[in-house]
């Protein structure tokens, strides 16, 4: 009886576990730019309805994490990198996911609903469909694309963001889109360089162990240079500003610079040095999506300050 | 059997139960504040009267000023045939 008790002690949920099943750190990217999509808008939002907007969308994005862990339980039970997440450890049901999941998502896609309008909550469901089914049920394990496709669901927020504010899409909020979807591919390949994944025991096609390393370091200055040209062009919309675009001149040449040092180099070069520039690429990387976010946020606070009118602008 | 004060049980899914008190506390403060906000955001606040599921012809604008001049169109129709 004893020893029951001690096992039931050891896997009993706690809130913590709840809440590690919607990938907190990925919560923090979605809220940023989801935050930055609203402020930025040209319309104006009460500042409830606006925390209640990002929660709605920290929450659904949390949900389709839930979800996300729920199908792919069995795979990361395999990987190291995954055992240690609540299902695959045993402190949370698969069953209990599924349920926390799907109820998290209709409370935020209804309550995003009632709080804002109609076309922000069916971004927001489109988003959490789009994770949990199309990514996670149906591409991840099917292509080495996996990455490419699976970054328009993180795409989203900002999108999200600015139809709470405007009730519309227009061609700010497609590029606020458009920065991170062709973010993704060059970030994660970059990281996929250098760290040793165990997705092939998983089943997962990854393009660095389908395709080789030396095509994977082609796709990132591939991807990278339309990505170059999205982020300077949002800066001739009305979000961007003489601020943004200093910000974003610099941000893209070292960006730029690093994805062309990766696509150079061999995996000699790269084993010779514990892959160095690939090291280096992935954190600037980082810095290059909050940096793109932070300095449009900035340009706002300039613009509704009367800042932006010295540079003609 | 009544359930003791002092089951472990109590102990052990204490922190589950705080976090589900705090989160449905949080829901209702959500749900209190845009009530506040959605309210206080009418221009006319007895717009809010239209929302009682009840067609209520005389909260419409111009309405009342409609029939009243329905009325006196018929009564002067009314004179006139006379």
């Amino acid at each position: 009886m004893t020893d029951v008790t001690n096992q039931t002690q050891m896997q009993e949920a706690q809130m913590g576990d709840y809440f590690a099943l919607m990938k907190p750190r990925v919560m923090q990217l979605v809220v940023f730019t989801a935050l930055v999509g609203l402020l930025v808008a040209p319309v104006g939002v009460n500042p409830f309805v606006g925390f209640v907007a990002v929660l709605c969308i920290a929450v659904g994005a949390g949900a389709s994490g839930a979800l996300n862990m729920w199908w792919d339980a069995d795979i990361d039970a395999i990987m190291k990198r995954t055992v240690n997440r609540p299902i695959p450890s045993g402190a949370v049901q698969p069953g209990e996911a599924l349920a926390i999941g799907l109820t998290l998502s209709v409370f935020a896609v209804v309550l995003l609903f009632l709080a804002t309008n109609i076309l922000a909550a069916g971004l927001l469901a489109f988003t959490i469909f789009f994770y949990a089914v199309v990514y996670s049920m149906w591409l991840k394990r099917s292509t080495p694309q996996n990455i490419v496709i699976g970054g328009a669901a993180g795409a989203f927020p900002p999108m999200i963001g600015w139809a709470v504010a405007t009730g519309s899409i227009s061609i700010e909020s497609i590029l606020m889109f458009a920065l991170i979807f062709m973010w993704t591919p060059p970030h994660f390949w970059a990281l996929a360089l250098f760290v040793k994944s165990d997705y092939g025991d998983a089943g997962v096609p990854m393009l660095t162990e389908t395709h080789g390393r030396t095509v994977t370091r082609n796709h990132i200055l591939a991807y990278c240079l339309p990505l170059v040209a999205v982020a300077l062009g949002l800066g001739f919309t009305s979000i961007g500003g003489p601020f943004y675009l200093l910000v974003a001149v610099v941000l893209n040449v070292w960006f730029l610079k690093g994805c062309f040092a990766i696509w150079k180099r061999t995996d000699v070069d790269s084993d010779a040095d514990s892959h160095a520039v690939e090291r280096r690429t992935f954190v600037v990387s980082i810095y290059y999506l909050f940096g793109h976010f932070g300095a449009l946020l900035i340009e706002a606070i300039l613009r509704a300050y009367g800042l932006t009118a010295w540079a003609g602008w | 059997m009544a359930i003791r004060v002092e089951h472990e049980i109590h102990t052990r899914r204490k922190g589950r139960n705080t976090g589900v008190f705090l989160l449905l506390v949080g829901m209702v403060g959500i749900v209190f504040g845009l009530t506040v906000v959605k309210v206080l955001g009418l221009t006319d606040v007895r717009q809010l009267e239209r929302f009682d599921h009840v067609a209520r012809p005389q909260l419409e604008p111009g309405a009342m000023e409609a029939a009243q001049q329905r009325a006196d169109d018929a009564a002067a129709q009314g004179e006139a045939s006379e």
